[in-house]
């Protein structure tokens, strides 16, 4: 297919609290993905970097912090945020300028150093700023919509504490196998519930928590990736960036209130199932194609609403597949093979392309220990705050 | 902090929203410079106060201190405050707020019905600053 194009090289910076720049982060996961690709720096023809807000004025900049750092040699240059989707977009950037033959090879680069405690925003009085309201008028900090979400799914349709703590079991049982995971133990339902309440029902290892890391990636045109001698690369075949449509129903992040719905008739699914639609519809597949999928886990119970927007199972019956092992390794859809952001914690610009580098590693068949067997096709997930949709295709 | 989010004292208290003239759609909080209807060419918005009651439509908590800009005392032992998301019916919307003090996610059930009645967020020596509460309507008579 000519809307593909090729994955030469994945690389990370292990996640954790390293207590340095994310510069430096970026770096070694740039220079990681490109020894994996086989490619030399001055051989890249165009940088996309992933922003971090954190990170000062250079965070606002990525794209060329990051060619600084590697030594300029004059590649095209782009800068990209969209909250947690920015990695998806900075993908969606890359693979835009191969398939308009503005590159042959691009390389793409998320890094975060994440603060402390609770997600906030800038500085200053900004009433105009939804993200700035709600912590200001309502004290609603991210876990709080975590627990907004988890409760009603508990209301709605039966799920239980236990449930969300077996996504956790899952999830730390697959991140003790990954070196890259910040966070490399095993965990039992028990000291999940035995962890302190954050925002009701969900607690403590319930929630992601942040990190600092980096994730890279070596794009190029599938003509480029024969030349260099990979002739069946895993490739990337959709990259999912939507928004919403009006009126929203469902209550995100940000929001103090949900879009009314009395006027215009909501579209059919949620803002998330349509992520996904859009993916799926871009690389002509379905849900039942899907050899695994990373999700973004912010919580446990999130987790379970991804495999519903996903199309893995029917709209409540996310802790069904869950119960059943489907989602788990050696299941018919394994999900977040790489332990998820549960073991990964957070790292906003780097996250969606992490999720794309596990990917990779598992469609080359070379996840070692996280290994599943025959996986041809990977979707990732994941959403941005104001409304950023990303979800990517890869197939091998 | 906020200007016109609200207005009233006791059961005239009500959540002030705007409604485009040209297509009818409510905003909340409200939406001075625009209508958000993808549908819609943009008529003048003008202010509507939102339902008084509705349906609980999910719910939690904060057991820990938010980060600013929420204004709380360091000095003082932190009170976890309940947040309740409402599904007003007439608007088809839901809004999400704190409760009144002293109802906790135990005293709360999703379909429960619930009113808006003004609140304090917070003050100290100099200022009030004003804010709007959801309340079991059985616990409020």
């Amino acid at each position: 297919m000519t809307t593909e194009v090729a994955v030469l090289g994945a690389g990370m910076h292990p996640w954790g609290k390293w207590g340095r720049g994310f510069v430096e982060y970026g770096v070694a996961a740039a220079r990681a993905a490109l020894a994996d690709a086989g490619v030399a720096w001055r051989d890249v023809g165009s940088i996309v970097g992933a922003d971090t807000v954190r990170g000062g004025y250079p965070g606002y900049v990525a794209g060329a912090t990051f060619a600084r750092a590697l030594g300029w040699q004059g590649a095209r240059v782009a800068s990209v945020y969209a909250a947690c989707a920015s990695g998806a977009q900075a993908i969606g950037a890359a693979r835009t300028q191969i398939l308009a033959g503005m590159a042959d090879v691009v390389l793409v680069v998320g890094a975060d150093a994440a603060p402390k405690g609770f997600f906030r925003p800038a500085g200053g009085d900004r009433p105009d700023d939804p993200d700035w309201l709600r912590f200001r008028v309502l004290g609603a900090t991210n876990p709080a919509y975590f627990g907004l979400y988890a409760r009603r799914r508990m209301a709605v349709h039966g799920d239980t504490l236990e449930d969300f703590a077996q996504v956790k079991v899952k999830n730390a049982a697959a991140g003790a196998l990954n070196a890259n995971a910040r966070y490399r133990k095993a965990v039992t339902a028990e000291e999940v519930a035995a962890s302190a309440v954050v925002a009701d029902p969900l607690r403590l290892l319930d929630i992601c928590a942040t990190s600092d890391g980096a994730a890279a990636l070596v794009l190029s045109s599938m003509e480029f990736a024969r030349r260099h001698g990979a002739a069946d690369p895993v490739r990337i075949r959709a990259v999912s960036t939507v928004t919403p449509t009006y009126p929203t129903t469902v209550l995100d992040l940000p929001d103090i209130a949900t879009d009314s719905a009395a006027v215009v008739a909501p579209a059919d699914g949620t803002f998330r199932s349509s992520i996904a639609r859009a993916a799926y519809e871009e690389a002509g597949i379905g849900p039942e194609d899907i050899s695994l999928a990373e999700v973004y886990d912010l919580s446990t119970a999130l987790e379970l609403q991804w495999y519903e927007d996903l199309g893995l199972c029917g709209e409540g019956e996310g802790a069904k597949l869950l119960r059943d092992g489907v989602t788990a390794p050696g299941g018919r859809v394994p999900v977040n093979t790489s332990g998820g952001l549960a073991s990964f914690g957070e790292a906003v610009p780097a996250q969606a392309i992490a999720q794309v580098c596990e990917v990779t590693w598992q469609l080359r068949g070379t996840a070692g220990a996280r290994q599943i067997e025959g996986a041809r096709v990977g979707v990732t997930a994941n959403q941005g705050l104001f409304g950023h949709g990303s979800s990517v295709v890869a197939v091998r | 902090m906020v200007a016109n989010w609200f207005a009233g004292e006791g059961d005239d208290f009500r959540l002030l929203g705007t409604r485009c003239t040209a297509c009818a759609c409510v905003f909340f909080p409200r939406e001075d410079g625009f209508c958000r209807n993808p549908g819609c060419a943009g008529g003048e918005l003008a202010e509507v106060p939102l339902s008084r009651r509705g349906r609980v439509w999910s719910y939690t908590d904060g057991r820990y201190r938010p980060p600013a800009p929420y204004v709380s005392d360091p000095e003082l032992p932190w009170e976890p405050y309940t947040l309740i998301a409402v599904e007003l019916e007439a608007e088809r919307m839901v809004v999400l707020g704190q409760s009144v003090p002293g109802v906790s996610v135990a005293d709360l059930e999703v379909g429960m019905e619930v009113e808006v009645v003004p609140g304090v967020l917070d003050e100290d020596s100099g200022t009030t600053w004003t804010t709007w509460h959801w309340r079991p309507v059985e616990v409020g008579a």
